[in-house]
């Protein structure tokens, strides 16, 4: 008969609990978001090439603003599609 | 008050079926009219021959170009853009004015200390053993988002 620890270990203990979202321009001190860096870009955007969510990326409000201005950017300079399909 | 030169950074796509030497003296044109405009001229980044996300003027590709500028008033802005609009080898154009963060990042992007990010190419300054590693770190975190 098993025990409770033996039951424990059964399923992955760390499926539950998700992972602490952070902003990554705030943890890693960026503070310019270059327009012309669209492989930088492509990370905050899904396939289709919209702008992904701040509850996906964890872009804290100001750099999520920026984030947003740079791919807009991009877009018109054609180095982001304003749409797409499986971009990446 | 801030810094009374202000600096803008603009970018432009040349028409690619212009031969050669074309592009280049295009590009040129405009580095001289902000010379003679009054402006001092940071740098002339040449991007080169890329592939456009979509199809502009039923071009699918375009020769990128990208001045940084500083200027003591905005008024050439106005000159410039319009000089641009009406040239039709450019296909697209846009420009930024850049704070000092943009300024700083240009900067150390010209260094070479940069590939994509500020922070760590400061690091990079002090301990240049320890930049390979941290690039990497960025890069795992955006994978597990994806």
């Amino acid at each position: 008969m098993a025990n409770k620890d033996d039951i424990k270990f059964l399923s992955n203990p760390k499926i539950g609990q998700n992972r602490k979202k952070y902003c990554r321009f705030r943890k890693f001190g960026i503070k310019h978001i270059d327009y012309k860096d669209a492989d930088f870009l492509l990370q905050f955007v899904n396939e289709q090439g919209k702008l992904l969510p701040r509850r996906i990326t964890g872009n804290s409000l100001k750099y999520q603003r920026k984030v947003a201005t740079a791919v807009k950017r991009a877009r018109h300079l054609g180095l982001l599609p304003f749409v797409a399909d499986l971009l990446k | 008050m801030s810094d009374p030169k202000r600096s803008y950074e603009i970018t432009f796509i040349v028409d690619p079926v212009l031969p050669g030497e074309e592009i280049s003296s295009t590009a040129q044109t405009y580095v001289d009219l902000l010379k003679n405009e009054g402006c001092d001229i940071i740098h002339v980044d040449e991007m080169g021959l890329r592939q456009l996300a979509y199809a502009i003027n039923k071009r699918s590709s375009g020769v990128y170009f990208c001045i940084e500028f500083t200027t003591l008033t905005g008024d050439v802005i106005a000159v410039l853009e319009l000089a641009l609009k009406r040239d039709e080898r450019i296909m697209r154009f846009l420009t930024v004015k850049l704070d000092k963060f943009g300024v700083k990042y240009n900067e150390d992007k010209r260094k070479g200390l940069i590939g994509k990010r500020k922070k760590q190419s400061e690091a990079a300054d002090q301990a240049p053993k320890s930049e390979p590693s941290k690039p990497a770190a960025p890069a795992v975190e955006s994978k597990d988002k994806e």
